[in-house]
């Protein structure tokens, strides 16, 4: 049966179909989906953990238990997830472990483009790259076999183009004798003190050498000879660039990325004139064969940085591309949306004046036009650090507010509020709890009564939580009111000591009760404009007047409008109002 | 790019519909036994922001992106957007274009001047390359005013190969059962307007 899926439905139904006892991980774009497409799978197994640190131990966990396990992150979520990658890779495994890394080169939604592929090689664990969906499926079927067969965790390593591409798959037979789980009996292997680990890192070293091998005749190192005058090695979904510019070079594709199938490249090599790599991102192959004296043309001619195309592949190789002029049009950036608790936060966080320490989510498009409120943003909670930080550096403390939201607080705000408090710091944390985790297409976290599947579970208590952990001043807001919020984030800057201020209220794409949208009464309106100053995509305007100073009417659209009324809250002349 | 392929770009605004309308895309030509590879990038680019999805299909398909300069179909949810995506459109290929404006936040907060007559522009981009359809007032007329995608999709089924059994097979694996038959209708008046019977 022909399916058509994205990458991410791909791996999930092979890690159904290679009987995983569990899919665990944290949402990030472009990894996201794939739990929750394991979740609806008959007899799919997924949960949510509260960061990448902690899913990898369950995982891990899983994998101890004698079960498989696949483990979901993107590429910045593998950073938090390090810590048990490479002692995993000294333990090895009893059940299958897959970890999905999803690289976003071109920073379509991330904070910066690394190249996960340096993990593979940093904790000498094997790493897959699949190249459309079809192999998406096969590599995950192949991650669990080949993490078994050597005894080590295997990352499979996916770029948003897959991630989020969609291609046609055959599924293959999905596995039914599953293994009854076992206890950890081999402390040798599975607790990590010195004296066992060194044992342990020499089997490491052995294995890579017994991967390598096992790579330079496996099916996945496909060499395909056509004209031999210019070879290209390449992997990933570059394979299907290349393919489609170069039609008739030859090209040597890498399933395995690390470690490298050398003897396969040299043979490859050798039948060649002109040999390139195209690898998006770093010179990760190409230093590789450059330690071992093979010749390559890689980053000479391809760019460092950015997502490949078609075209970019094209120009490395010399061939011609289109190049097309851009039209000079307004840009449509990402916003916020109609309604979004966030709005009204950040307008008044611009009116005090004070320096925002920001986090990573929806609300990180504060920092845009015209709100413009955010002056730092470094990765899944840094707010608190960087606002601690702040006042160590001797800012005053009163000017600086730590924004962060509800999931990432859980994932990563815990401990450096818990360090604020420690350290006699003093500060204000806003944390915008909009019970989701929004910029990923709102999933249930710890903080929300549900699991990933929607069924109930205990819902930690935000208020509770930062008053066991000794912030003396916890209070919960309502970011809808406008004036009242504005006062208890003046209450809490002046307050000598660590303030948490929780702003409470769901993101508006979660279901929620109805509020009237709001109309501008056009007889009153003055035209002063400010309502438009808060970029909601729900107040749009036309052009009134001529000459020197154009205004703008603002209008409402009733159809985008979900009646938050923050703009109705700062109209000066009380124009806005709700519609009948 | 391969000349048996056939390229379309989908693009608009985040909200209007067009991941699901390049899904239908996609899963139509996989029913008339196609190789199909569809692009798309979420996250970001949901929150009211540019989005631009692509499908390919053919015998064999490599790229998921189509290159620039190389679409014989540009659908477009929005004028902005139409006017924005042209260089992806090849010479002598088709703009279906929505005669909707979505103002950016950059315009309507005064940061970026708008585009003054969008119209003329598209005109003059596109000559007689540009096929117009009020998604908007059709969607109204079949019932529900969230179908405008189904319009364009059935304006668009009138420039592809594939028949419309095909199309509304496509339609039933991906549009819930509740919300077909108003989506059907809006295909069926999109495929009109189109010129299509």
């Amino acid at each position: 049966m022909e399916l058509i899926l994205t990458g991410n439905a791909a791996i999930a139904l092979a890690a159904r179909d290679a009987g995983v006892a569990l899919g665990v991980g944290y949402p990030g774009t472009p990894s996201t989906e794939t739990l929750e497409n394991l979740a609806r799978l008959e007899g799919g197994v997924a949960q949510w953990a509260p960061n990448e640190k902690v899913a990898l131990e369950v995982g891990v966990g899983v994998a101890f238990g004698g079960r498989r396990a696949l483990v979901t992150m993107k590429h910045v979520g593998l950073n938090v997830a390090a810590d048990p990658l490479f002692t995993a890779s000294y333990t090895g495994v009893a059940g299958g472990l897959a970890v999905l890394v999803a690289d976003d080169p071109g920073m379509h939604s991330s904070q910066n483009e690394q190249d996960s592929r340096h993990y593979a090689r940093a904790a000498k664990v094997p790493m897959l790259e699949p190249s459309d969906s079809q192999e998406a499926y096969e590599f995950t079927r192949l991650a669990f076999q080949l993490s078994e067969q050597f005894d080590t965790p295997v990352l499979l390593r996916t770029t948003t183009r897959l991630s989020h591409g969609k291609s046609t798959v055959t599924p293959g037979q999905r596995e039914t004798a599953l293994p009854a789980p076992q206890p950890p009996m081999n402390p040798a292997k599975y607790v990590m003190v010195p004296a066992f680990a060194r044992v342990r890192h020499r089997l490491v070293e052995e294995r890579q050498r017994r991967v390598r091998e096992w790579a330079n005749a496996a099916p996945l190192t496909r060499a395909e000879l056509r004209d031999t005058a210019v070879g290209i090695i390449t992997s990933g979904i570059n394979y299907q660039y290349v393919r489609e510019v170069a039609p008739t070079a030859s090209v040597l594709k890498l399933g395995l990325v690390y470690p490298l199938p050398l003897e396969a490249i040299r043979a490859f090599a050798a039948r060649v004139e002109t040999l390139y790599v195209v690898e998006e991102l770093d010179p990760i192959i190409e230093e590789q064969l450059a330690a071992a004296g093979i010749a390559v043309i890689g980053k000479e001619r391809f760019p460092p940085l950015g997502e490949f195309t078609p075209a970019v592949v094209a120009t490395g190789l010399g061939l011609p591309a289109a190049e097309l002029p851009t039209l000079e049009l307004p840009t449509r950036p990402p916003a916020m949306c109609p309604g979004c608790p966030h709005r009204g936060v950040f307008w008044t966080l611009k009116k005090l004046g004070v320096t925002v320490a920001g986090d990573i989510g929806c609300y990180t498009l504060g920092v845009a036009p015209p709100l413009s409120a955010m002056d730092t943003c470094v990765c899944m909670g840094a707010s608190i650090g960087v606002a601690h930080g702040l006042e160590r550096a001797g800012i005053n403390p009163a000017t600086v507010v730590g924004v962060i939201g509800d999931s990432t607080f859980l994932h990563s705000g815990i401990t450096p509020l818990l360090d604020m408090v420690y350290n006699g710091s003093r500060g204000t944390i806003l944390i915008l709890d909009n019970g989701t985790t929004a910029m990923t297409g709102r999933q249930e976290h710890a903080g929300t009564g549900k699991t990933l599947t929607g069924a109930e579970a205990p819902r930690v208590d935000l208020e509770a939580l930062c008053r066991v952990l000794g912030v003396p001043d916890v209070d919960v807001i309502d970011p809808y009111a406008l004036d009242a919020m504005e006062a208890r984030i003046k209450q809490a800057l002046a307050f000598e000591g660590v303030s948490v201020i929780i702003a409470r209220r769901p993101c508006m794409l979660i279901p929620h009760e109805d509020y009237p949208a709001q109309q501008v009464n056009e007889e009153l309106c003055k035209l002063c404009g400010r309502c438009l100053r808060i970029g909601c995509p729900a107040i749009t305007k036309t052009p009134v007047g001529e000459g020197e100073q154009p205004r703008s009417r603002p209008e409402i659209n009733a159809l985008l409008c979900e009646g938050c009324a923050v703009c109705a809250q700062l109209c000066p002349f009380a124009v806005i109002t709700n519609t009948v | 790019m391969n000349d048996k392929i056939t390229n379309i770009s989908l693009v608009g605004v985040g909200g209007q519909g067009i991941l699901l309308t390049s899904d239908i895309v996609a899963k139509t030509a996989t029913l008339a036994g196609l190789d199909v590879k569809k692009s798309e990038i979420h996250g970001m680019a949901q929150r009211g922001g540019s989005v631009i999805s692509q499908v390919r299909f053919g015998d064999k398909v490599f790229s998921p992106i189509i290159a620039d300069g190389a679409s014989d179909i540009l659908v477009a949810f929005e004028k902005t957007e139409a006017l924005r995506w042209r260089p992806l459109l090849k010479a002598g290929g088709k703009a279906l274009v929505n005669a909707q404006e979505i103002l950016p936040v950059t315009v309507s907060s005064g940061q970026q001047p708008g585009v003054a007559d969008p119209d003329a522009r598209l005109r003059g981009l596109y000559g007689a390359d540009l096929l117009t359809v009020d998604a908007a007032a059709l969607a109204a007329a079949a019932g529900n005013l969230r179908t405008a995608n189904l319009v364009i999709a059935g304006a668009l089924s009138a420039l592809t190969p594939f028949t419309p059994d095909q199309w509304r097979e496509a339609m039933r694996s991906r549009i819930p059962a509740r919300l077909l038959a108003v989506n059907l209708k809006a295909f069926d008046a999109g495929r009109a307007a189109a010129g299509a019977a």
